[in-house]
């Protein structure tokens, strides 16, 4: 019996190749009646079949074991065991966190300098607006000699002031400066864990095309959900980063007040 | 007028209470997500409600539905301010019974015009 394809790997390709030839042959035999070497040749086929098998699932189970590694995927501590080496997935999540934390403070530390600063200026314009009522007053001559001697000590205590608060506040501005500073770090956290992202992206893909090669050979076929049904309208979706590459989503307030108006709004 | 503003991050709770006080409106509460507004709105006689949509545990447009459904709260004026800004969401929540619907990022001005359409609106009724 002459059979097509090598005995030893088979790949999906070369399966397919010998599954061609076998099967020109298998026909054949049917047609002279040679149902031994009919049956034959359907016995090598499924060990071809087989042999292709073992060999994507034994390329799959490699680079499976190979992105395992490659992130340092925790599969000690899903396992049970507590030791488990900190898997570049957990330090992302880690590095994340930090980012939030990071931001958060900024945030915070920036509106607490702002609710102090406020008053202080407002109170500033208030008693400049009362000093300038009484200077208008003197312009007119309406304030006697008493009067004048408390504007004065007033201006001078304003003006005292005025000096302090203001070294108040251009503290404060520096400081929400300085609060900035997160963006240098968290930009270099999250640049970081886009690379990681990009590396896991491609990992899955190649692990995918070679489960791919499995199916063909097992001739598995998934049904893939559909893309349409998986979104619904309440599912929160969070920022639009492509708000203007997009039809449906509003790219700013001006158009959600045209669809309000729209609805009757 | 006693407002609370429901959003899972408290600096944007911050940002939207102090854009409130310096419209005059000092009287207002916080909660982090839906689970926690509506035993609040049920018992504390709130006159105005500004929710986030995405929020862990209830999202804003479940307490706005919550609100509505409510025999006692279905009357209270919400105002949305969200970072969703699908076509559909923004129609879902006018036809859940939104006032008013601001999207993130906004500006003071926004804000500000946004809440004296709402209190326009209802005075007008």
């Amino acid at each position: 019996m002459v059979l097509s394809g090598n005995a030893g790997q088979t790949t999906a390709e070369e399966f397919e190749q010998s599954l061609k030839t076998n099967a020109q042959k298998l026909v054949e035999h049917l047609e002279e009646g040679d149902y031994k070497e009919a049956v034959m040749v359907i016995h090598a086929i499924n060990q071809a079949r087989d042999r292709g098998l073992y060999y994507e699932v034994g390329k799959l189970t490699r680079a499976l074991h190979n992105s395992i590694i490659s992130f340092q995927l925790d599969t000690a501590r899903s396992f049970g065991s507590e030791h488990g080496e900190h898997s570049k997935i957990a330090d992302a999540s880690d590095r994340l966190d930090y980012v939030v934390r990071l931001t958060d403070k900024a945030a915070n530390r920036t509106m607490d300098l702002v609710e102090s600063s406020a008053p202080v200026v407002s109170q500033l314009g208030q008693e400049a607006a009362a000093l300038r009522e009484e200077w208008k007053r003197l312009q007119r001559r309406e304030m006697t000699a008493e009067e004048f001697r408390n504007l004065s000590r007033s201006i001078m205590d304003f003006l005292e002031r005025s000096e302090k608060h203001s070294a108040e506040v251009s503290s404060n501005l520096n400081d929400i400066l300085m609060a900035q500073d997160y963006q240098d770090l968290t930009g270099q956290v999250i640049k970081r864990v886009i690379t990681l992202v990009h590396d896991v992206e491609e990992s899955l893909l190649n692990l995918v095309r070679m489960a791919g090669q499995v199916d063909r050979i097992a001739g598995i076929q998934h049904e893939l959900p559909d893309p349409e049904e998986r979104k619904s309208a309440s599912q929160a979706e969070g920022p639009q980063i492509h708000a203007d590459k997009r039809d449906d989503v509003v790219s700013g307030q001006d158009e959600v007040d045209d669809l309000l108006s729209s609805l009757g709004f | 007028m006693k407002i609370l503003i429901v959003d899972d991050f408290s600096t944007m709770r911050r940002i939207i209470k102090n854009l409130l006080r310096d419209l005059g409106f000092t009287n207002t509460a916080e909660a982090d997500d839906g689970t926690t507004a509506l035993p609040m709105l049920q018992h504390g006689n709130f006159d105005f409600l500004v929710t986030d949509w995405n929020m862990p545990g209830m999202s804003g447009i479940d307490l706005l539905r919550a609100v509505r459904a409510d025999e006692r709260l279905k009357t209270l004026p919400v105002l949305m301010v969200t970072a969703e800004a699908k076509r559909d969401q923004i129609i879902e929540a006018a036809q859940a019974g939104v006032n008013g619907y601001v999207v993130k990022p906004f500006t003071a001005q926004a804000l500000k015009e946004k809440i004296e359409k709402v209190f326009e609106r209802i005075e007008a009724k």
